[in-house]
């Protein structure tokens, strides 16, 4: 079995599972965002009352954060409520920040955990090793209800990745690059595992941004076998209990590819498709009204780090503006501490309030009609951002401090000593 | 309650990929009342479906219908807005499992959406699993639903088994 089918297992109650099985699994950490008021209706019209284990639900106020509609903070009042009534102790409110970064800062993810959140990036979790998958608002109300969920046993698909970074390349690129040659859909159903020498060049943070993409995939999880840089990461965080699963010698993988980064050049994803990847020497030149470094995928303290080595003593283009979002407080207050905020905010940069934020086109650096934004985050479909006549580019943190810096799609090689 | 065995209705077709995004925008996910999500379905990828839909009128698409974001919303919004069914080459996971839940049928049916053209009226045999295109005459075979999406559709979605469920 592989490892990923050995946790469902566990969670399952059972020795051994088959791919394409359904199997009923008991959920380790389930978490609710605050899009999706939906869930708490769903879990009252099924007849709930108490939650199955409140120590098992968390709840997080950070697509919203903090509301800028009188209906958003309707919707969080509601929240607050249940979580009091209900005895979720959990409750990460408007200063937390985005869930996925919140789990690790926190160290509620671990390896071996089934943990589903009611956002498709829950992928991300791979860099711990953990089972970790999106689903919708009724689906996690059920979990609320019975503890359990329903899963397909799925297919895995082993992505290996040889060879040597090298230098101004970042696990984004890897990712966008991956994507690209795959297409949008390839990973539908499936699970997506890395393997190969470039994890061993990867932080968490990086290991975290090349997970998280997985979803753009279409994947249902990722995985990344548990070494030294997670235990690292791990050790003084997590409290919980954990067991690390490895896969059977001689496990079939759906299918296999091997990509291999060395000689790798920058990536861009154009609009409007997550998987119209080319190299970003193809559209040097492009002019960003727009930067924005930030979400679950390019916003955490490496991320912000690498844009203030970029910028420096510099100051941003007069006609480009730059939005950062810092994934949670913890990234925040370590930029604070370290004097990247700082470096960020003197170049010009806007901090907005750790969450969301204009990733998903509802608040905190929207787009206007016509405007071309280059962006850390993970989608570029039409309107994501606001206008759906906006042009989004996906690229890596360098890249988009690099085109801030220059006002254009920049090599950020260049930029980066 | 079972589940209704021939569904008929004309067509709206799109291509790949359309995200949530495109068929619920991110700006109007602070709604909840399903009349009020309705209003916005199919907003991002085709302002003019909202007008034309009628109740029973079907979705076909090409590969990946529904990738992306989570949001519910975007199951909701399409039920709410009257589609009776949804047939495409293949579906984003999450809605997949969305929409089966609010027993909204999701038929794959590889190909459908280089035989079907908006407006066609087509009629699906839930039992047979064979789309014939009124318009054009031509049939196609879709995928049959597993026993455990048919149970659900056949109950009305999850939310009345999982109650039974609890309730016994």
């Amino acid at each position: 079995m592989h490892a990923i089918e050995k946790i469902l297992a566990r969670a399952a109650g059972k020795p051994t599972v088959t791919t394409g099985e359904i199997v009923n699994c008991k959920v380790d950490m389930a978490g609710i965002n605050d899009l999706y008021l939906q869930t708490l209706r769903s879990f009252f019209e099924m007849g709930g009352k108490k939650v199955h284990d409140p120590n098992k639900i968390v709840v997080f106020l950070d697509h919203y954060a903090p509301a800028s509609t009188i209906m958003q903070a309707d919707n969080q009042k509601q929240f607050r409520e249940f979580c009091w009534e209900q005895g979720i102790d959990l409750l990460m409110d408007v200063d937390q920040g985005v869930c996925h970064q919140v789990m690790a800062d926190k160290g509620l993810v671990y390896p071996g955990q089934v943990l589903v959140i009611t956002d498709s990036h829950t992928t991300i979790h791979g860099a711990f090793g953990a089972f970790g998958t999106g689903v919708g608002a009724t689906d996690l109300a059920i979990i609320m209800a019975t503890g359990q969920l329903w899963f397909r046993i799925p297919e895995i698909i082993r992505i290996h990745l040889d060879g040597t970074l090298p230098h101004g390349v970042f696990a984004k690129d890897v990712i966008l690059k991956v994507i690209g040659a795959l297409g949008a859909d390839y990973g539908v159903y499936r699970g997506v595992e890395f393997t190969g020498p470039v994890l061993k060049q990867l932080s968490i943070s990086e290991r975290m941004a090349l997970c998280n993409m997985t979803t753009e995939l279409g994947a249902k999880t990722a995985y990344i076998q548990p070494d030294e840089i997670t235990l690292e990461f791990l050790r003084g965080k997590v409290q919980h209990e954990y067991e690390i699963f490895t896969t059977d010698p001689g496990y079939q993988y759906a299918a296999e590819h091997t990509f291999d980064v060395t000689g790798m050049t920058p990536q861009i994803a154009a609009p409007h498709s997550v998987d119209n990847v080319a190299p970003i020497a193809k559209y040097v030149g492009t002019p960003i009204n727009q930067a924005f470094l930030g979400t679950c995928t390019g916003g955490r303290a490496d991320d912000l780090a690498i844009a203030a080595s970029i910028l420096q003593g510099k100051k941003i283009n007069p006609r480009t503006r730059f939005i950062v979002v810092p994934a949670s407080k913890a990234v925040l207050l370590e930029a604070m501490a370290n004097g990247t905020m700082k470096t960020l905010v003197e170049a010009g940069a806007t901090f907005v309030t750790p969450g969301c934020a204009a990733c998903l086109g509802t608040h905190e650096g929207m787009l206007g009609s016509g405007e071309t934004c280059i962006t850390a985050s993970s989608r570029n479909f039409p309107g994501r951002m606001g206008s759906a006549k906006a042009e989004i580019y996906l690229g890596s943190p360098a890249s988009v401090a690099a085109a801030a810096l220059a006002g254009k799609i920049v090599d950020p090689t260049e930029y980066l000593k | 309650m079972s589940v209704q065995k021939i569904l008929t209705g004309k067509a709206f077709v799109y291509g790949p990929n359309i995200d949530t995004d495109q068929i619920y925008p991110g700006r109007f996910l602070d709604l909840t009342d399903p009349d009020q999500v309705g209003k916005h379905a199919m907003e991002g990828a085709d302002p003019n479906f909202v007008k034309e839909v009628q109740q029973g009128d079907l979705i076909v698409a090409a590969t990946n219908f529904g990738c992306g974001s989570s949001r519910e919303h975007a199951a909701v919004t399409l039920k709410a807005a009257g589609v009776g069914a949804i047939l495409a080459d293949s579906y984003g996971r999450i809605f997949y499992r969305n929409a089966i839940n609010l027993g909204v049928p999701l038929i794959v049916c590889p190909g459908i959406s280089k035989v079907v053209n908006r407006g066609d009226v087509i009629e699906f045999n839930m039992t047979t699993g064979t789309v014939l295109n009124k318009t054009s005459g031509k049939t196609l075979q879709a995928q049959p639903l597993s026993d455990y999406v048919m149970n659900i559709l056949a109950s009305g979605g999850i939310k009345p088994l999982i109650k039974k469920q609890m309730e016994g």
